[in-house]
């Protein structure tokens, strides 16, 4: 009973960390702003130590109280829609491609980078009706797999490094 | 209940994991590539720009006459994006949304390009007119 009390105050701080890397990310100046949705996806290093750590089930769970206090904050429901299809697709590609054990932490963020961007595309292609979107792909896979690297390597070494007792 | 399996890999299986690593990027960059390629070769100038909202048709403008256009979205139409199109481009001057993206997009011209504002569900997209949009490849 104790350590399920930790873990999930371990895991709160989790989505904390997250918040602020996406409060961070957000007073970066937009200078990639050309094309919509490219962002440096500074929260999935939270994601990605969590995912690592303990599961897909505590991945999903922070990443979704994450994207609901960012909406809450500085977002609306359609940026909700996009963000959720997103980060869901990511945590998918992700957790099939851990099981699959080829990649290191690096590869896997990248992969999941890539089709965070795809999930949020899809969905804009979808509420909006527009298949041009698709163009956009091109772009945000390049970008992707770039922040994916960043990401992976953080993300890395806070698994490497990160340890609490009796969690 | 504890998943602690975040085993050291070791010197061997970290080596192989970081070559298919690169694989896998090198991979992904490659179909990018090609898939930026295709779209380069076939991707034609177009001509007239269409505004949607909210996945319907709302305008088709010419890209060759400069024009502002105030695209009023909202219940109440209290929501401006204002389009201007000059010299054959296309872009949003200035936009009451929150995120901005839509402003801060790029000029556009080429087939295909769009700008997005995503919380006011505008897309404003270039399109061609001219008969042979899609050239026929016979194979
Ligand atoms: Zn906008």
């Amino acid at each position: 009973m104790r350590h399920k009390s930790k873990k999930i105050a371990f895991l709160g701080l989790c989505a904390g960390v997250a918040l602020v890397l996406a409060y961070v990310e957000a007073l970066l100046p937009p200078l990639y702003a050309a094309v919509p949705g490219i962002k440096l996806g500074l929260p999935n290093i939270a994601i990605i130590f969590i995912l690592y750590r303990f599961g897909l089930r505590e991945a999903t769970v922070v990443s979704f109280v994450r994207i609901v206090a960012v909406t809450l904050l500085f977002g609306n429901p359609m940026t909700f829609a996009y963000s959720v299809a997103g980060a869901f697709l990511s945590l998918l590609v992700m957790t099939i491609l851990r099981k699959l054990d080829f990649l290191s932490i690096v590869g896997v963020s990248v992969a999941g980078a890539v089709f965070h961007n795809v999930g949020q595309i899809l969905t804009a292609m979808v509420l909006l009706g527009t298949a041009e979107l698709g163009y956009y792909l091109i772009v945000l896979a390049i970008t992707g797999t770039i922040s994916g690297l960043l990401v992976g390597l953080c993300g890395a070494m806070a698994v490497k490094r990160v340890f609490i007792k009796n969690i | 209940m504890n998943q602690n399996n975040t085993t050291m890999p070791t010197a061997k299986s970290g080596g192989r994991r970081f070559r298919n690593d690169v694989i896998f990027i090198a991979a992904l960059l490659a179909i990018v590539a090609l898939a930026g390629l295709f779209v380069f070769l076939f991707r034609q100038p177009g001509d007239t720009v269409v505004v949607t909202i909210d996945g319907e048709h709302y305008a088709t403008y010419s890209l060759n006459e400069n024009m502002t256009v105030p695209i009023h979205t909202g219940q109440d139409g209290e929501q401006i994006n204002v389009l201007i199109i000059r010299d054959g481009q296309a872009h949003v001057q200035e936009a009451s949304c929150p995120d901005g993206i839509c402003a801060a997009h790029k000029p556009i011209h080429r087939e295909g390009e769009s700008i997005v504002c995503l919380p006011h569900r505008v897309v404003i997209t270039v399109h061609s007119t001219s008969e042979q949009d899609a050239p026929d490849i016979v194979t």
